[in-house]
């Protein structure tokens, strides 16, 4: 056990990290200019789902739930997939796992998607503001860092902006299900761990977030 | 039991271009510092280039068009061995792709490692591996880390008796597992090992050299620079007087020379993806290499910054 906590605690974060953040930021350029237009119909998506938040009908979070199964699915397959796995063998597992959530959420809206929506609660207001976050400012933190345009990735294009799209929804829906909840939260520690090893400033954005939904969660209990 | 003082006196009374096998190769005028693989004697040039982080580009045509300007130079300098793994993403493919761009003008020694949990499925990770190279053999391969090593250096074994592998490794880095490394080291017939060593980490001179030197067992050196760290931090000091004594102009250099000058080591294997910066590495295998005396005043001096 000693020797085994000896090995273990000599990494650094940075010993998991299999590629230069150059080369990781030419590969989201890449593959924008790959997907394009795609993104614009993927953000439109995500304001669509802003639109059903505040002004709800009795189907609204199965929509939503559908449309969000629609962009994982698109990230772990597009992205993941077929992109993110040629520098980093550890892809294909994030795909599977973005491709269950995908499943979850189409279990969610079937089965619980009647009248999820409060527009009106405090929590409720608080997923709005994440979910907005998420779709237009969020995006925008790369340029702060320094990348071009070119480098920035969206909801439905990328992950990290599709998971903080989803915690939003899942802090204005009226019974979330906890069982939604685990891979979203895994991906932010996966995210920043990913983006703290390249010492890129918004690595803390994720957690923060996570932390946030998790509270407020709780205290709506 | 290693006499660690004994070996260093005996290195120190004989001179260490005495016991530092030193042969010039000639390449672009440079007078390349060659060591001898202990177990036959095949000669491959002290400086190779590793492809950990800097080769793992993926897809991306500029990238690897890149990276074939690296290999290319390297080759052009006299460089022969490149080191990969499964573990790198898409180094080895990168590899592949510039050795199918470079042709004849390529004479690689391939060193690759087989890293996977399972002893089965080594054979068939090893063929994927040797496929991406584009190679029709690998001259060395490497058990990545120690993971499953007994059951992967009997595959490595066979395939050396087999014919379809020249050398069998293992590796280590950053002073991991030394102490099951010394053991394998001494219980098994290799002809490779690898591990870190450079000016500020040198737990490998305790008995991880020595023992190489001791039993004939090559040593590539990894991490001669941290990871890039220890050049950045040095970069914003003036090289010191002595460095041109040793030929060197710049700090990655020394570097370089501190570990070339080991009597033990036969190749460091330093990454890079700039073209200037494989020039200059490759520079660092030519003689001068500092003696003992000087190597002692190097430390004293980066470990004072």
């Amino acid at each position: 056990m000693a020797a085994w906590w000896a090995e273990w605690s000599s990494y650094r974060l940075s010993d998991f990290l299999l590629f230069s953040p150059e080369t990781y930021f030419r590969l989201i350029e890449l593959y924008n200019a790959a997907i394009w237009p795609a993104q614009v119909v993927a953000v439109a998506i995500g304001i669509v789902i802003l639109m059903l938040l505040r002004r709800p009908w009795m189907m609204a979070a199965r929509l939503i739930a559908l449309l969000l199964a629609l962009a994982w699915a698109w990230v772990a397959w597009a992205f993941h997939l077929g992109h993110y796995a040629s520098i980093n063998w550890a892809a294909p597992w994030f795909a599977a796992a973005f491709a269950c959530q995908a499943g979850l959420l189409l279990w969610y809206g079937l089965a619980r998607g009647q009248r999820e929506v409060t527009p009106k609660a405090v929590r409720a207001s608080v997923g709005q503001a994440v979910l907005a976050y998420a779709l237009f400012i969020h995006p925008l933190i790369g340029l702060l860092a320094g990348r071009s345009v070119s480098q920035l990735g969206v909801f439905g294009s990328m992950p990290d902006p599709t998971v903080l799209a989803t915690l939003g929804v899942m802090l204005a829906l009226r019974r979330p299900s906890w069982v939604l909840l685990p891979i979203p939260l895994l991906w932010c520690a996966i995210g920043a761990a990913t983006l703290w090893a390249m010492n890129d400033p918004e690595a803390w954005v994720m957690p923060a977030v996570a932390v946030v939904t998790v509270a407020a969660l709780l205290w709506r209990r | 039991m290693i006499d660690r003082r004994g070996v260093m006196r005996g290195f120190a009374a004989a001179g260490l271009s005495a016991l530092c096998w030193p042969l010039v190769a000639r390449a672009e005028g440079l007078n390349l510092v060659t060591r001898p693989i202990p177990s036959t004697g095949e000669r491959i040039p002290a400086v190779g280039l590793g492809s950990w982080i800097t080769f793992n580009v993926g897809n991306d045509p500029q990238a690897r068009d890149a990276c074939t300007e690296v290999m290319r130079n390297f080759f052009a300098t006299g460089g022969r061995l490149i080191d990969s793994s499964p573990m790198y993403g898409s180094a080895q493919a990168v590899i592949g792709h510039g050795l199918r761009q470079l042709g004849d003008q390529a004479p690689v020694f391939s060193a690759d490692k087989v890293w996977i949990g399972s002893g089965a499925r080594g054979p068939g990770q090893i063929e994927a591996s040797r496929s991406a190279w584009n190679v029709a053999r690998f001259d060395l391969l490497q058990v990545h880390n120690l993971l499953a090593w007994e059951a992967h250096l009997e595959t490595l074994f066979a395939m050396k008796a087999a014919g379809t592998l020249r050398y069998v490794g293992i590796t280590t880095s950053e002073g991991r597992r030394h102490a099951e490394f010394e053991r394998i080291m001494r219980s098994q017939p290799l002809d490779f090992v690898q591990f870190s060593y450079n000016i500020l980490d040198r737990e490998a001179e305790q008995r991880l050299l020595p023992l190489a030197h001791e039993r004939g067992i090559a040593v590539l050196v990894n991490r001669p620079f941290r990871q890039g760290v220890l050049v950045n931090a040095l970069a914003r000091h003036p090289l010191p007087g002595w460095a041109a004594e040793i030929d060197c102009r710049s700090w990655a250099q020394v570097l370089l020379k501190f570990i070339i000058a080991h009597p033990a080591v036969s190749c460091v294997i330093p990454a890079t993806r700039n073209v200037a910066h494989v020039r200059e590495n490759m520079a660092s295998a030519s003689a001068p290499l500092p003696d003992e005396v000087l190597r002692k005043r190097m430390i004293a001096h980066v470990e004072a910054l």
